[in-house]
């Protein structure tokens, strides 16, 4: 412990070492993977990947940034790339994709004619919905009943908010499909969301 | 004429990209008459409203987390690992 920091010369002041790095920014790293990844191993992975690969990375650090704005972006890289395994490790070509994601989903919701099969039910005022949480209660549980190649599209587009462009590119699909599986996504949702927590209020009745 | 079914794909992809002026004619005529794809659309934007208030909800609650202890050992371990020779 009493050996002197490695990088003690001018030009490289705020890079320090990996174990400073783990100390000052290990916490702050692992809350934001958390919340992006949902799942504290993953996290922790992420963690675990990020500092390794800014250990590798080390001598490239300009110094420009702050280390923990530097380190977040590893890290960013690291959290797509996660989500990138996952969603590939179903293999479905676009094709086959498309058309198992289309089908099914329409054959529940829409007659032949092109129509709703149901008329869709009014689900109230949404200022109201919202603060009353169970709403979104409701559609976390809605969430992790999808198919998690669905699901983990669905995070990157509403949660992580990144655009389509930066989606298919990832994940090495077309916006077509992308857009196909959304939709799928949100069909899915809105009926969960019917069965489950609209069902539940006219039970309470109110 | 636009179904159903096509008025709720277009309302799903004005959320991903800006919709054509024909296709959101096309949309604001079949909404005019058509009460279930007018709540459709009032869901698609509460459930996007909804996602980012399940965002801030995590948000909240890992602010407090911290690295977990067996965590940091093993990656204090990786690190010192990977010190000696670097992986990848």
């Amino acid at each position: 412990m009493e050996e002197a920091p490695l990088n003690t010369r001018l030009d490289k002041p705020a890079a320090g070492s990996p174990e400073t790095w783990l100390d000052e920014h290990g916490n702050a790293l692992y809350r934001y993977a958390l919340v992006q990844l949902r799942d504290p191993h993953r996290a922790e992975d992420a963690v675990q990947e990020t500092l390794l690969a800014a250990l590798v990375a080390h001598e490239r650090f300009a110094g420009g940034a702050s280390v923990r704005t530097w380190l977040l972006g590893i890290l960013k890289h690291k959290i797509m790339d996660q989500f990138r395994r996952q969603v590939r490790e179903v293999p479905l070509d676009d094709v086959d994709d498309a058309s198992e994601l289309d089908d099914p989903a329409d054959d529940g919701d829409f007659a032949p004619s092109g129509h709703w099969r149901n008329t869709l039910s009014d689900w109230g005022n949404p200022q109201e919905m919202l603060e009353r949480g169970e709403f979104i209660a409701f559609l976390q549980r809605c969430l992790d009943a999808l198919p998690q190649r669905l699901a983990h599209l669905y995070w990157l587009r509403e949660v992580l908010e990144e655009d389509t462009e930066t989606i298919c590119k990832e994940m090495a699909i077309t916006p077509n499909n992308l857009w196909t599986m959304l939709h799928r996504v949100r069909l899915g949702l809105r009926r969960c969301l019917d069965r489950t927590w609209l069902k539940g209020l006219s039970r309470e009745g109110t | 004429m636009l179904t159903c079914k096509d008025a709720s794909r277009l309302l799903s992809e004005g959320q991903e990209r800006p919709l054509s002026l024909g296709e959101r004619l096309g949309l604001r005529l079949h909404l005019w008459m058509c009460v279930s794809c007018r709540r459709f659309e009032q869901q698609l934007a509460l459930m996007r409203r909804a996602m980012r208030a399940l965002r801030r909800r995590a948000e909240t609650e890992a602010d407090t987390a911290e690295l977990p202890i067996a965590a940091r050992e093993r990656i204090r371990r990786a690190l010192s690992e990977g010190r000696g020779q670097p992986r990848d």
